[in-house]
Formats: C-alpha cells, sequence, structure tokens
C-alpha cells in the first residue's frame, strides 16, 4: 500500500472533530447565506439543525450557484458492476464477503455485451463498478474491461478498491477518466467498527485515494460519505472539507460529490437505513451546492424518482439512469449476481430523459472527450 | 451619417455583420435556435464534449446551417490537448475555426496564458482560424499576435459570474495596443455591459451565463443584440469628451461675439 503525506487527512479529522453543529444558530445561518463565497465557517452554520429552518432559502441559494455554474444541463450516467466477489468484511454492505449472495464475476467478453446493451440506450457515461476484492478481480481484468467501455463511452469511471498511484496510471491509460472512492464515514472509530476485515479496513489508504488518482493522471475524482452510518452532518462536513482541500492542492482537479444515504440490503435487516431524513439529505446536498458551486453533485437511485426530480432542479448535477446494482443485468445470459443494495428509483433511461426535459431542464449524455 | 450596414466584423478573411457571438453551453436545446434567431448571431461556440454522437439529440441538429459554428477546446488542461480537441472538431466537420480554451484550474476556470499562446501558435500553423480566450495581459495578447491569433478574448470576469468588465482598465489597453479584434468574453452579465463594452471599442462581445439563466431567454437575447448594435454604433459615432468641469451647451461668453 503506498503512503503518501497525510496531512491533508489529519486537517480534514481535526475539523470534523472540532465541528459543534449544536452552537450555530439561526443568525449564522442568514449570515452564511448572505456570504458571496461561503467559507468553512459558513458552511458549518449550513449543516447545522439551525438551517434545518432555512431550507427554502438554501434551495434558492443552491438553485442559483448551480444555474450559474452548469446552466440547464444535468449529466446522465449509469453504473455497470462487473463483479460482486468483495474480500471486505463491511457491516452494512450486502457485497460483505461474510454475506451469503450470489457471487458472480463477468467473463470480459460479457462485459462487452453489457456494455453494448448500455450503449443502446444512448447513455455515454458509465462507471465500472466491482466489490473490494483485489484477489479474484486483478486490476488488469477491471483495466480490460475499461478498454471496452472507453471504444462506446465518451466518459469512463471506476468505483472500485483503492489503488497506489502507478495503479490509477494503468487504468487511465486503459481509458479511466473519474474514480469515486466513497470514504463511507470520516469518523476513524466509526469506520473501524463497521469495516471488520478486508483491505477496506485501513482507514488512511482509503481516505488518500483521490489524491493517489490525481497522481495518476485521472481528471476527475469523486467523494461521499454514507450518510447515516455515523454522525452525518459531521460526515457531510468532513466530505465537504476532504474535497475543497484536494480541489484546493490539485487546481486542474474536477471535484464531484455523491450523497449517498445507507440503504435496505439482502441479509442486513440489521441496518437502519432510516437514519437522515429526506429533508435532512436536502440540507445537506444544498450546502454542498453552496460551498462547492463549481463541484458536480450526483444523486443515485438510492433516492425516489421525486426526491431526484426535486433535487436536480435545486442542487445536483448529475443523475444515474437505467440503473441496476446487481452483476449480469444488464444482459439476457441467465447468470446474476445478488444486488449490493436495494435501489429505489427504477425508470430507464428514456423515462428519466423525459422526465428532465419536463422539469426545463437540458439532459446531457456526453461531456466529455478524449484527448 | 455612419451605415452600420457598412461595418463588418473581420476575422479570419470572413465577415459577420452581427457582432454577438452566443455561447451554447447552458441552454436547454429546445432554446438554443430560437435564442440564436432573437441575438442574430451569426456564430455560436460549441464544446466539442458536448457534441453527442449518435445520441437522441445532437446539439449540432438545434444550430441553424448558416450559423458559423466556433468549437471551444473546453476540457483542455494544455496546449496539446486543445490541439487534439480542435483536430477532432475539424474532423467531425466543425471548419476552421477554433476558440482555444486551456483550463487548468477547475474552481475559477481562468485560461492559462502560457499554454493559450502555444496552442495559438500550433493551430494557427496547421491553418486554423484561432480565438484565443486569455486573461488580459498586454504581454500575452502581443505574443498571441505574433503567434497567428485571428483575434485576442479577454475575460471581463470570470466565467458565469455575470460581474460585467471588471478588467476594463486592461481591455481599454489591448484595444489600444493590439492590430486584432478585441472580443471581449467572459463575465459579461447584462445588456448594458455589452453595450460598454462596444462603446470602449471591443470588436464584439460573447456571452452565455447572462442569456442562459435570465427569466426570458428570447427577450434577453434580442437586448443583447440591440445593446450591442448600440454600442457598436455609438463607438463609430465617437463618444463625447468627458470633461469634470461643466460646459454649457449655449456657452456663457457667446454674447461677446
Amino acid at each position: 500500500m503506498q503512503r503518501i503525506d497525510e496531512s491533508l487527512m489529519k486537517r480534514v479529522l481535526s475539523l470534523r472533530e472540532s465541528y459543534e453543529y449544536e452552537r450555530y444558530g439561526k443568525a449564522d445561518v442568514a449570515r452564511a447565506l448572505k456570504i458571496q463565497r461561503v467559507d468553512i465557517e459558513g458552511l458549518r452554520a449550513l449543516l447545522s439543525p439551525a438551517a434545518g429552518d432555512f431550507l427554502e432559502e438554501m434551495a434558492a441559494r443552491s438553485k442559483s450557484e448551480m444555474k450559474r455554474y452548469f446552466g440547464n444541463s444535468i449529466e446522465l450516467f449509469t453504473p455497470l458492476y462487473i463483479s460482486n466477489f468483495c474480500d471486505s468484511n463491511c457491516v452494512y454492505c450486502g457485497f460483505s464477503s461474510h454475506n451469503k449472495i450470489s457471487r458472480l464475476r463477468l467473463k470480459i467478453d460479457e462485459v462487452k455485451t453489457e456494455l453494448e446493451n448500455i450503449a443502446k440506450s444512448g447513455l455515454k457515461d458509465v462507471l465500472i463498478l466491482t466489490g473490494e476484492s483485489a484477489k479474484k478481480r486483478d486490476l488488469g481484468y477491471i483495466g480490460e474491461a475499461c478498454k471496452e467501455a472507453s471504444k462506446l463511452f465518451s466518459n469512463v469511471g471506476v468505483e472500485i478498491y483503492p489503488l497506489n498511484s502507478d495503479e490509477y496510471a494503468y487504468l487511465h491509460e486503459c481509458g479511466v477518466d473519474y474514480v469515486i472512492v466513497f470514504q463511507e464515514t470520516y469518523s476513524p472509530e466509526k469506520y473501524a467498527q463497521v469495516h471488520i476485515g478486508g483491505q477496506k479496513m485501513s482507514f488512511a489508504y482509503r481516505f488518500n485515494a483521490q489524491e493517489r488518482a490525481l497522481m495518476g493522471g485521472m481528471r476527475s475524482v469523486g467523494f461521499a460519505a454514507l450518510l447515516g452510518l455515523d454522525d452525518f452532518r459531521k460526515d457531510a462536513f468532513a466530505t465537504a472539507i476532504h474535497a475543497n482541500l484536494i480541489q484546493q492542492k490539485y487546481p486542474h482537479a474536477e471535484i464531484a460529490i455523491s450523497c449517498p444515504r445507507l440503504r435496505p440490503a439482502k441479509n442486513k435487516s440489521e441496518v437502519n437505513a432510516g437514519k437522515v431524513d429526506e429533508r435532512s439529505l436536502f440540507q445537506a446536498i444544498c450546502a454542498y451546492r453552496i460551498f462547492l458551486p463549481f463541484a458536480n453533485i450526483t444523486i443515485s437511485t438510492r433516492e425516489s424518482a421525486k426526491f431526484r426530480n426535486g433535487i436536480i432542479k435545486v442542487a445536483a448535477s448529475k443523475i444515474s439512469a437505467g440503473v441496476s446494482v446487481g452483476v449480469g443485468t444488464h444482459s439476457d445470459t441467465g447468470k446474476k449476481g445478488d444486488e449490493q443494495f436495494e435501489i429505489d428509483d427504477t425508470r430507464g433511461v428514456d423515462e428519466i430523459y423525459t422526465d428532465i426535459r419536463a422539469l426545463n431542464l437540458q439532459p446531457v449524455m456526453s461531456n466529455h472527450i478524449y484527448v | 451619417m455612419m451605415d452600420i450596414n457598412d461595418d463588418f466584423l473581420e476575422l479570419g478573411g470572413h465577415k459577420f455583420s452581427s457582432r454577438f457571438i452566443l455561447g451554447s453551453g447552458k441552454f436547454s436545446l429546445s432554446l438554443l435556435e430560437a435564442a440564436i434567431k432573437d441575438a442574430k448571431a451569426q456564430i455560436v461556440t460549441l464544446a466539442l464534449r458536448r457534441v453527442n454522437e449518435g445520441g437522441s439529440e445532437n446539439i449540432l441538429d438545434f444550430i441553424p446551417k448558416d450559423i458559423t459554428i466556433l468549437p471551444n477546446t473546453s476540457g483542455a488542461r494544455n496546449a496539446d490537448e486543445a490541439v487534439r480537441i480542435a483536430k477532432l472538431a475539424r474532423e467531425l466537420g466543425c471548419g476552421d475555426f477554433v476558440k482555444v480554451e486551456c483550463i487548468k484550474d477547475s474552481r475559477y476556470l481562468l485560461p492559462d496564458n502560457y499554454e493559450t499562446i502555444k496552442a495559438t501558435e500550433k493551430l494557427a500553423n496547421l491553418g486554423f482560424i484561432v480565438m484565443p480566450y486569455m486573461y488580459p495581459d498586454l504581454n500575452v495578447a502581443r505574443d498571441l499576435v505574433n503567434a497567428g491569433a485571428a483575434c485576442v478574448m479577454p475575460l471581463g470576469a470570470p466565467i458565469g459570474t455575470n460581474k460585467g468588465l471588471t478588467t476594463r482598465e486592461f481591455i481599454k489597453i489591448l484595444i489600444d495596443e493590439i492590430d486584432l479584434p478585441v472580443i471581449v468574453d467572459a463575465g459579461i452579465g447584462s445588456p448594458s455591459q455589452a453595450c460598454e463594452a462596444m462603446q470602449m471599442g471591443c470588436a464584439a462581445v460573447m456571452a452565455n451565463t447572462a442569456i442562459a439563466t435570465s427569466g426570458d431567454v428570447r427577450a434577453m437575447a434580442k437586448a443583447f443584440a440591440l445593446s450591442i448594435e448600440a454600442g457598436r454604433l455609438a463607438y463609430l459615432a465617437g463618444l463625447g469628451e468627458v470633461s469634470e468641469i461643466a460646459r454649457a451647451s449655449s456657452p456663457l461668453s457667446g454674447f461677446l461675439e
């Protein structure tokens, strides 16, 4: 495991630790909403419980920032799970190594078929996903899958286990341009409690993945906390700070933030997926948009169609469509791997496309060009 | 009296009667065609990365055929990437015009002047009509002239801010010193700001956000078209001198004659 300078991580963790959101009142929120360029103190206020009374004002500010940076555009993409084998044991995840589910790793020709089927929908942005299994899903395999993806799609991303910078460079050569790594929680203590086996146990190695990806030549990196796993206000705060500091350190980096909430998964009935309500999620996403107006914000099918239609009018600039989180589900091979979690919004690409148009927004399939 | 119908913007040997360059990046496609018409624009920028080959909607289908497409190199972080994007644009049939954007700051989207000069030189040598987006710096503008640029496109303010001519003094210097069209690009947020740029002597104005994010896209496109024409006419007419002391229209000493 490649180690890099950890000062940025220490700063994020220190800021998270010192964030006492109960200290912030309505005056702090009102002040934050008036600042032209919201600073860390403003972000603290916007993520505080007091800001819950300012959702309309936050939405208006957020919408204005989004218009300024993204106009009417909403980017579309879809995830493609090519394997659900996993070496890590994470208590909340359907892919967890100790969870008894149907496992499948697609062969490269099967990956190709899945990609071809997705491409027929008109999508030009695909995110390749695997479980966290470096042993069974070697990098060469993922690289081959990405090479196939880059033949059909103008933008290819990966959401896989963290890599060293030279490994990211290899994937970049294979056509990958963006990397998403969810930190899940920015609390090292909670992180240790819920990641109890496998490579994913290393908090620091995961934390520094985006930086290693940029060192490996990637253009864009994505951040997220799994909201509800720990204190969501502190985790949302740390996510935004992490993204902000990375962008400041690497000015060319395009920053993206995802906003996942815990979802039910097969054999994971103990997972409490309802900890963060929709109002709180809405507040967090608006705070992300106001603090980082230039960042891409992705809203996934973990949320309902109604929520997703609402948030793309206000803050989220990228939306998944035609989603399946199982393996082998985009083709009729007869073989299927179980899903990572249950999705909520099951709309197909055409339906989402039409709905975006009905909202007077412009669905954008292609927002990248390989050079 | 000056006839504005005889007044043309010349770029790389091509003549345009409109001095309004419309950006297409932030529109809904259904509104783009109407906005082009109301803006009376003859040049429309196009981010090649947005061209959706074979998709359900292609932006190229929403730009009338008599419009000159100005592909930009949006997404390029350096000269090499800009050159590759420009070549791709030409292969896709977007013509020989190219707006060079070399940006390696994803927060403020400020142009990298150094890489822009390099890209301009390479593209001009390849026969492109190069329109470089730049931070208004006289030395850079001179280098761009020497590199073969068809114009210079200084920013009025950071992209998308609608803050107007915050770089006014530096753009004025370029207008005074550079023997190429100076086209103010980025930051223009209102028709009055566009008019001011034209009155100063800018050869054209480019705008996108101000129109795409307005309440009535078509009306704002028209307002910009009118203001740019008014500003140009005022510039050609020659603005009256600004004086610190009052000068009566009927001279107070007139009775002495």
